[in-house]
This record gives C-alpha cells, sequence and structure tokens, in this order.
C-alpha cells in the first residue's frame, strides 16, 4: 500500500510557463483544470438542486392535485400547518426521537464491539463477518424479516425462544412479546440499531487501530489501570471518529423511510417526516403542504449538517495536510 | 494493509513486552491471553446473537411454510426448497424476474454513470486540483445531505409531465445523483493515494495523459475504484422510496417487489424469508468482496 507521505496535496503541479499571453493561457489552463470537474457538477445541480428550489416554490403555494381550481399562493400558512398539525408535528417529534435513539444506542454497542474486536482472539475474523452481516441485508428484506420472523407475536423467534426457554423449566405460561403493536416505535429503533451497529463498529475499530500505541504502553508502564488508559486515552482519541459515526448515520437515519414503511406503515405514532412527506404528497396530494414538510427536513438537517462538515472538515484538513 | 499495519505492530510490542511481568497494576494488558479470551468469548457471543436474524431468515427460509410457523420454533425441521420455488412463482405465477433484472439494471448502469463523472471529477479535486477544491467537495457533500423527501415531488411531477414515470432510465439517473457525491468523495481519498513522486517521474519521462492514467494512476487507485463501485452498486440495489414513487409495473425493482409481495392470507413465513435471502444475496457478495475498503468508502474516505 502506499505510505502516508504520498497524501500530500500538489499545489501548481503543472505551474504555466512564462509566455508572451500568460493571462489567457493560465485561463486556459483553469479551464482545462476544469474542465474533468464540470460532467458530475452540473448534472448533480441539475439533478437535486433545482428540484428543491422547485419545492421551495410549491411550498408556498396552495396546491392540491385533487382540486385544481384553488391552485394559488399561500404565504407561509403551509408552513404554519406543518408546525401546527398534530401528525406533522408528531412527525417531527418522532424522526428526532427515531434519530437520537438508534445513532446513541448503535454507537454505544458499535464502541463495545469495536473495543472487543480490537483485540487478538481465534476466530476473530469470522466473527467480524458474522457483525457486518446485519448491514448488508437490504433494509426493505431487514425490515420484513424483523416484522415476521423475529416480532410476530405468534411464530415470531423472539416468542419462540421464550416459549422454549420457559418450557425448559416447566412452565408452559412463558411471557410473550407483542411490541409491534404495544411499543412500534420501539420495535423500529431496535431493528435500526441492528442494521447500524456495524456501520459505527467498523469506523471505530479503524480509529482505535489508527491509536499511537506507545503513549498507551507509556501509561501502563505507569501502572495506569485499562479504565484509565480508556478513559484519558482511547476516549478521547476514538471523539472525532465517534462524531463521524454518529453524524454520518444522523444523515441517513433521518431520512429513513423502509423501516417505517415496512414495519409499521407509519402507524401507531411511528410515522416519521420522510414517511409523513410521503404519505401527504402521494396519497393526500397536498403538494403544497408536503413540500413545506419538505424544507422543514432540510432545515432540520442543515443544523444537524453544520455540525457533521464541521467534524468531517477536521478530520479532512488533517489529511489534506499530510 | 495501511489500515492492519498499526494493529499488527502493536500485537508485536505487546509480545515483546509482556515477558518482563513485573508491573503491579494493568494485569489484564500484562496477561494477553487470559483478557483475550474473556473478549473472544463475548466477541463470538455478541456476533452469534447479531447474526441471528440473518441466520433464522436463511433456515427458515428452506423450511416448510408449516414449519416456519411454530411456537417454539423448530430449528431441526426437514430442509425444503419450497419456499424458493414459491417466491419464483411456482403456484402463482407471478415472477420476481422483472423486478430483479430492473434492480440489476438500475444498479449497475447507474454505478457505471456515477464512475464516468465521479472518476474525472476526483481527478480534478486530488491529481490536478482546481482552486478552492475543498470547497467543490463541500458542495458534493451537501446534496447528499439533502434528503430524498425535499426533492422527491418536483422529481415526479417532472416524471410525470414528460412521462418519464416507471421508466428504469429516469431511475438510472436518479440513482447517479444519489451516488455522485458520495463516489465523488471516495475516488478522491482513494486517488490521492497516488504517490507525487510516480506522478512527477512519468511527467520528466514525457509520458502523455493517457500512458500516466494507465500506468500510473489506474494500478493504484484500481481497488478504491472497484470498491466505490461495490458500494454505490449496493445504496442503488437496497433503494425503496425513490423506487416505489417513480416506477410501477413495468419498471419495479426488487425492494418494491418485496414490499408489495406480502399476502395477509395463510402462511407466508418461510416465502418471506426465502425471498429477503434472494434480494440481499447479491449485496451480501458485493459487501464482503468490498470489506477491506469499506470502511475507508463508508467513511466517504475519512477514515482509513
Amino acid at each position: 500500500m502506499t505510505t502516508a507521505t504520498a497524501r500530500i496535496s500538489r499545489p501548481g503541479h503543472a505551474t504555466a510557463k512564462p509566455s508572451r499571453n500568460r493571462a489567457s493561457r493560465e485561463r486556459a489552463l483553469a479551464w482545462a483544470r476544469r474542465a474533468p470537474l464540470l460532467p458530475a457538477l452540473i448534472f448533480l445541480i441539475v439533478v437535486t438542486q433545482l428540484p428543491f428550489v422547485v419545492t421551495l416554490i410549491i411550498s408556498f403555494l396552495n396546491w392540491n392535485s385533487l382540486s385544481p381550481g384553488t391552485t394559488g399562493f399561500a404565504g407561509f400558512e403551509n408552513y404554519v400547518t406543518v408546525l401546527t398539525d398534530p401528525d406533522l408535528r408528531q412527525a417531527i417529534f418522532t424522526t428526532i426521537l427515531l434519530t437520537v435513539a438508534v445513532v446513541l444506542a448503535s454507537l454505544v454497542i458499535g464502541l463495545g464491539l469495536a473495543l472487543l474486536l480490537d483485540k487478538k482472539f481465534i476466530g476473530r475474523g469470522l466473527a467480524r463477518t458474522l457483525l457486518i452481516a446485519p448491514f448488508l441485508v437490504v433494509p426493505v428484506a431487514a425490515a420484513l424479516i424483523w416484522k415476521h420472523a423475529l416480532l410476530n407475536p405468534t411464530y415470531g423467534l423472539i416468542n419462540g425462544i421464550l416459549t422454549w426457554a420457559w418450557s425448559l423449566f416447566g412452565s408452559d405460561t412463558p411471557p410473550q412479546l407483542d411490541l409491534l403493536s404495544q411499543a412500534p416505535l420501539m420495535a423500529v429503533i431496535i431493528s435500526l440499531v441492528w442494521q447500524w451497529t456495524p456501520f459505527m463498529m467498523l469506523i471505530l475499530l479503524a480509529g482505535l487501530q489508527s491509536r499511537p500505541m506507545d503513549t498507551v504502553e507509556a501509561a501502563q508502564m505507569d501502572g495506569a489501570t485499562p479504565w484509565a488508559i480508556f478513559r484519558h486515552l482511547t476516549l478521547p482519541h476514538l471523539r472525532q471518529y465517534l462524531e463521524l459515526g454518529g453524524l454520518l448515520g444522523a444523515i441517513y437515519i433521518v431520512q429513513n423511510f423502509d423501516a417505517v414503511f415496512t414495519l409499521t406503515s407509519g402507524g401507531l405514532g411511528t410515522a416519521n417526516l420522510p414517511y409523513a412527506i410521503y404519505q401527504t404528497f402521494y396519497y393526500a396530494n397536498e403538494y403544497g403542504l408536503a413540500s413545506a414538510a419538505g424544507v422543514v427536513v432540510v432545515i432540520g438537517t442543515i443544523l444537524v449538517a453544520t455540525f457533521a462538515l464541521r467534524t468531517v472538515f477536521s478530520l479532512f484538513k488533517k489529511e489534506a495536510a499530510r | 494493509m495501511s489500515t492492519l499495519s498499526p494493529a499488527a505492530a502493536r500485537t508485536t510490542s505487546e509480545k515483546s513486552s509482556t515477558p518482563s511481568g513485573t508491573r503491579r497494576r494493568g494485569k489484564s494488558r500484562m496477561d494477553p491471553t487470559r483478557n483475550n479470551t474473556a473478549a473472544g468469548l463475548a466477541a463470538w457471543l455478541l456476533a452469534l446473537l447479531f447474526a441471528t436474524p440473518v441466520l433464522w431468515m436463511i433456515l427458515t427460509s428452506f423450511h416448510s411454510e408449516t414449519d416456519a410457523a411454530t411456537n417454539p420454533p423448530s430449528v431441526a425441521a426437514n430442509l425444503t426448497l419450497d419456499a424458493y420455488k414459491e417466491f419464483f412463482g411456482e403456484t402463482s405465477g407471478v415472477s420476481p424476474w422483472p423486478s430483479l433484472i430492473n434492480s440489476a439494471t438500475a444498479s449497475i448502469l447507474s454505478t457505471v454513470l456515477v464512475l464516468v463523472l465521479a472518476i474525472p471529477a476526483a481527478y480534478a479535486l486530488s491529481i490536478r486540483p482546481v482552486k478552492k477544491w475543498t470547497d467543490v467537495m463541500f458542495f458534493f457533500l451537501s446534496t447528499k445531505m439533502m434528503p430524498v423527501v425535499a426533492a422527491i415531488l418536483p422529481l415526479y411531477l417532472f416524471a410525470k409531465t414528460v412521462g418519464a414515470l416507471d421508466n428504469i432510465w429516469f431511475l438510472i439517473l436518479m440513482y447517479t445523483s444519489m451516488n455522485l457525491p458520495i463516489a465523488v468523495w471516495m475516488m478522491r481519498s482513494f486517488l490521492a493515494e497516488v504517490p507525487v513522486e510516480m506522478l512527477e517521474a512519468a511527467q520528466i519521462d514525457g509520458a502523455n495523459l493517457i500512458l500516466t492514467l494507465r500506468k500510473v494512476i489506474a494500478p493504484v487507485a484500481m481497488p478504491g475504484i472497484a470498491a466505490t463501485a461495490l458500494i454505490c452498486f449496493i445504496f442503488s440495489w437496497n433503494e425503496l422510496l425513490l423506487a416505489r414513487v417513480l416506477t410501477g409495473v413495468v419498471a419495479g425493482t426488487a425492494p418494491v417487489f418485496l414490499t408489495g409481495f406480502v399476502s395477509s392470507q395463510g402462511l407466508f413465513l418461510a416465502k418471506v424469508c426465502a425471498a429477503a435471502v434472494v434480494i440481499s444475496l447479491p449485496v451480501l457478495f458485493a459487501g464482503f468482496a468490498a470489506q477491506d475498503k469499506l470502511v475507508q468508502g463508508l467513511s466517504l474516505g475519512a477514515v482509513k
């Protein structure tokens, strides 16, 4: 593999040779440099930025495709509805709760797993592979498996194991869970934590393995306890990896649609904003309202993203400066 | 491998330091075998716990519907391929193949498009960087932070107006835009690994652009390109929301097929498991193939 020293930025790699029409030459060179970038840039602006501008415009319209005669300018009416409609307010709350719970739980479990996998033991490679597996199940398939094969109250594996375990002690009245109807949001959270923990584990494991070991060994020499080493050396080193994992995870989980759609169909207070918006425009045909809700999601994401960008930027700057 | 070397170095130093075991505290560190047995055991238990849903899904897919729906579970029931036959439409006559082919088409073609757009862009951001290339990088990333739901309505209305609804090509373009920012970030980090000395040497030797690309850049960047392609393939293959809104009977992808396939009538557990296995297989293969570079890719190149 290449060494770290190779990763330096390459400024002025092809500085223009002195010439008469230096200015025009330099301009041509700059454009030659930009040329490979332009197709990707233009494509993205057309496909992602333009639609958002349209969303922004529609969000100020009173537009329901089922009643075409009433289309008109609505001002901030749609935004007021987003923030006052009980269902949509509930969706905002659910989105926040879902994202925070999934990110925190998968970070904590992922950290524990990464710490374990950082040690050498028999079959570590295979254990790592098994742990990655949940992340490599198609999300819709994973949600279906959780709904039908694991959480189903009559023949799901979880209740099956409870029945089996209780029967070992001669009991035929085992406790039976029905998470999907009693705590549906919990069911969504559990299935998402299961899928996202491997992601966090991989990032944190990479962080652990990039730890400078000389300081850890020096601390051991000085008689530091494993806890003290973890608390004062490992954790500070892992901080940016925790942030990175958390924020990348948050970006994906805020947008989650598959699990909510498949597990609960947004019922019983599990509809998050992406699901609510989907319902609003796809079934209720309230285009203006759906767009306003979309803009609210973007504003929320920008808030999170400002932090995300800062973190990614600090890692990135470090790398670019090498 | 750059990711493994620190760990390897650490193990050797740990070994060399153990014989001089005169320290009083930090016992666990001094006795790596005992500590590692406990850690290994815990890791294995948790690994099995996390893998159980996957293993259960695979086992159930080979059971008959009656054996799949028992409480307590029939772990040792006879194995059969019935569920797979059912999934492929033996009795219902509804074949999943069109949706699987749509998924493959959308995922592969969008990945090719992503690479065609991302590799030159990454070149202009790492090997011969434009001015303010970091700003461009962050513009790419910021588009990824905009949730799909914030743009989906105009896209849907546009597709409806120009008659591109239920058209696989429109979906391919959407998947390309969805993966392009990630691919640019990944590719930049992989291209940045090409040693400057090698590029300079090639320039001094008078190698032209094509030759430099082929002989200097491609060999170093190839594993990274492969990993980027695999990760983009996975994201496209997994996608549900855009596919659900923008496609229908003709261009519906496998995840869409899967959501519409669970009937409320009769037993269907083994069939659901078989469907989940079939649809997850390409992702499992792609994921394990990219395992070495998965972290670097998923962290957008920020973590090596």
